[in-house]
């Protein structure tokens, strides 16, 4: 099989949804001929689809995700593009009180089809403002689904589930590092449903639930810790919402220790949550010690490699947290 | 288009074309004689219904018949009526946290709304959105919404989707003076500027934002100065004069509707109340409310089709009853509806699979 990056990926599912149906549109700063988008995503798009399609915008975060909601809700299929995760800060009111709640609001007279995307994490010295990872926000934001890929086969798949099969608003977190990492891509057209996390390396001593490049990160504790003949579990639950708690709770049955990893900040993050739905939906019986997090520290990212990397969670802290749960 | 102005009223009227010096702003007392006769009915009876369905929200509302809070349009209905009467059913409107007005004007039914208000399971939004997210869907409101400013960058989109998808749709975007101070008024407008998008901006200046008085905030003294900053044409007009408005607003409605882009549209108006519920508007000075009482929209109407002849005093009278009437049987309608099942407070968060195409 052949093996291609995430941005490679995530751009063939547009490519292909933007054949498939010409209600799909793209919104952002510099997604169109000029600069392709900041991570290059969007290269070609607009040569291809035309710039009507692929549309540039002023620096209005606002405006480019009001404009995605008043399209989505009269027959559209927008796409937005946050350039960078810390500036959907500028957008949050379109997100969460309108795309979000309108739905609802309006006794669910109207769909709001809409993908929101923007890239997360930090790890590239971009200091506080480009660094963030703020997926808990819009975990709390009731009405907003999310996905947040670790891999170029769960990017593509998810993201064209997400524009051609999810009439809701749905948040699509992507992550910086993901971004150039290679992996297996068939060619042919694949779908991956929300709610189904994945299991991306099987064990019976610990479960890891992981996202982003935590679950990479995990995988290389996993892998070294095999040597030591400890057998780790690694799941990605891929979308946060819906949550996929039933594969998690099984994993536990098995395994009876739990770490929860992400790279956003420890204090109300996700990790908080996804530990005590596993308490809640049925893992606290078979849990054999205290669920142990491993997230950032509570702090802005901050910019100088040194500080950046003592911030972010790395394997010594995850290895660590494993070894304190089978301890 | 439909509302194709034709009919040339007598003599007489041309008397009613005064321009007149007024706190800072000129009110151009507009010439009736190229509108239609009917179309000046037919907003006369739309105001009149606006404000009867308003003056009966407040009577509920006294009783505690209406949970909450609400925003009347009293005293801004002929900014609504004008704007909507340029409107066909399939263009859209983006209304405001006071928005009766604006879901009347563009079609809705007093009863869905009523029952709405009133938090009932047979209102337009099953009781999910009230007073502040009122909105009938399927006459092209984009909704009602509770975050000042927080439409103007919706309107822009739905503008886009008629835009790509080829179809005749005009936006009018509601918003008060005090939007006009927020960053989405300036992101909205340029990006639809920009597009050329088929959006009518359209301010309805009550002069303040709760008790902020406009000038207090803003160093322009009109918020149509503000258009110039976006390359499109700013407008003023009297917006207790729904003649004025509507021919305003048609000029801004054949410009979108021709690919040229958007227009700000500003109406000078007042409310007759305060801001919401228990606001008696105490911050606005007794000569300046007094002198806005004296410009109301509907008497203004009635004594202007009653000069010229358009209706007789039987006439009026008789619109005016079958209004209340109506408002009454609609008021009864959401009195006698149940409250929602508490359980469905879990629905509608959602698209159905069902409903998935």
């Amino acid at each position: 099989m052949r093996e291609i990056m995430a941005i490679e990926a995530l751009r063939e599912a547009f490519q292909e949804e933007m054949r498939n149906d010409k209600r799909v549109v793209l919104i952002g700063e510099d997604i169109g001929s000029k600069w392709h988008g900041a991570f290059k995503v969007t290269q070609g798009l607009a040569a291809e689809f035309g710039e009507e399609r692929v549309r540039d915008t002023p620096i209005s975060e606002a405006a480019i995700i009001g404009t995605a909601v008043g399209a989505a809700m009269t027959g559209l299929r927008p796409v937005a593009e946050i350039m960078f995760g810390d500036l959907i800060a500028l957008a949050m009111d379109a997100i969460c009180n309108q795309a979000a709640k309108i739905r609802y609001m309006f006794g669910g007279q109207v769909k709001v089809p809409v993908v929101i995307r923007t890239p997360f994490g930090g790890g590239k010295s971009l200091a506080a403002h480009h660094s963030s990872s703020f997926e808990a926000w819009f975990m709390h934001a009731a009405g907003l689904k999310i996905a947040m890929p670790s891999t170029p086969y769960d990017s593509k798949g998810l993201l064209k589930t997400a524009i051609r099969n999810i009439d809701d608003p749905v948040c699509f977190f992507e992550h910086k590092l993901c971004y150039l990492l290679k992996g297996h891509v068939p060619e042919e057209e694949y779908f991956i449903p929300f709610g189904e996390a994945d299991i991306k390396r099987e064990g019976a001593d610990v479960t890891i639930v992981a996202t982003f490049l935590m679950v990479h990160k995990s995988l290389k504790v996993a892998e070294e810790m095999a040597k030591e003949g400890i057998s780790v579990e690694v799941i990605d639950p891929r979308t946060l919402v819906p949550f996929d708690i039933k594969t998690i709770i099984n994993s536990v049955k098995k395994t009876g220790r739990v770490v929860v990893v992400s790279e956003d900040i420890k204090r109300a993050g996700i990790t908080a949550e996804i530990a005590s739905q596993i308490m809640e939906e049925g893992g606290f019986d078979y849990l054999d010690a205290p669920i142990k997090r491993v997230a950032s520290l509570n702090t802005p990212i901050p910019f100088s490699p040194p500080l950046e990397d003592y911030v972010i969670p790395n394997e010594k802290r995850i290895a660590k947290a494993v070894k304190e749960v089978l301890a | 288009m439909k509302d194709v102005l034709t009919k040339k009223m007598d003599d007489s009227a041309k008397e009613n074309n005064v321009l007149k010096e007024n706190k800072g702003f000129k009110i151009l007392v507009m010439l009736l004689m190229d509108v239609e006769k009917n179309k000046l009915i037919e907003m006369y009876r739309k105001l009149l219904e606006l404000r009867r369905f308003e003056e009966k929200c407040w009577d509920l509302f006294s009783q505690n018949l209406i949970p909450g809070t609400i925003h009347l349009y009293l005293g801004q209905e002929a900014v609504a009526v004008g704007v909507c009467s340029n409107l066909n059913d399939a263009d859209y409107v983006q209304s405001t946290h006071r928005g009766h007005g604006h879901c009347l004007a563009k079609g809705a039914k007093m009863d869905k709304m009523f029952a709405e208000l009133m938090g009932k399971a047979t209102g337009y939004c099953k009781g999910k959105g009230g007073s502040m997210h009122i909105t009938d869907a399927s006459v092209g409101l984009l909704g009602a919404c509770g975050v000042v400013g927080a439409g103007i960058v919706i309107a822009p989109g739905a503008a886009l989707s008629a835009k790509l998808q080829g179809i005749d749709q005009v936006v009018a975007c509601f918003f008060g003076d005090g939007a006009s101070n927020t960053g989405n008024f300036h992101e909205g407008l340029n990006i639809a500027a920009t597009w050329d998008l088929p959006v009518v901006f359209v301010c309805e200046n009550n002069l303040y934002a709760m008790g902020t008085k406009q000038s207090d905030v803003m160093k322009v003294e009109n918020v149509a100065d503000r258009a110039a900053a976006y390359g499109i044409p700013g407008v003023i007009c009297d917006g207790n004069d729904v003649v004025d408005v509507y021919k305003t607003a048609y000029e801004a409605v054949k410009r979108a509707r021709e690919g040229k882009g958007p227009t700000l549209i500003e109406c000078k108006t007042y409310r007759h109340k305060g801001h919401s519920r228990f606001d008696q508007g105490k911050y606005r000075p007794e000569d300046e409310v007094e002198e806005w009482l004296s410009k109301d929209p509907i008497a203004r109407m009635r004594e202007r089709l009653l000069s010229m002849g358009i209706l007789t005093d039987e006439d009026a009278s008789r619109i005016e009853k079958k209004v209340e009437d109506e408002v009454e049987v609609a008021a009864k309608f959401a009195l006698e509806s149940p409250f929602p099942d508490p359980k469905t407070a879990l629905d509608d968060v959602w698209v159905e699979e069902s409903e998935s195409e």
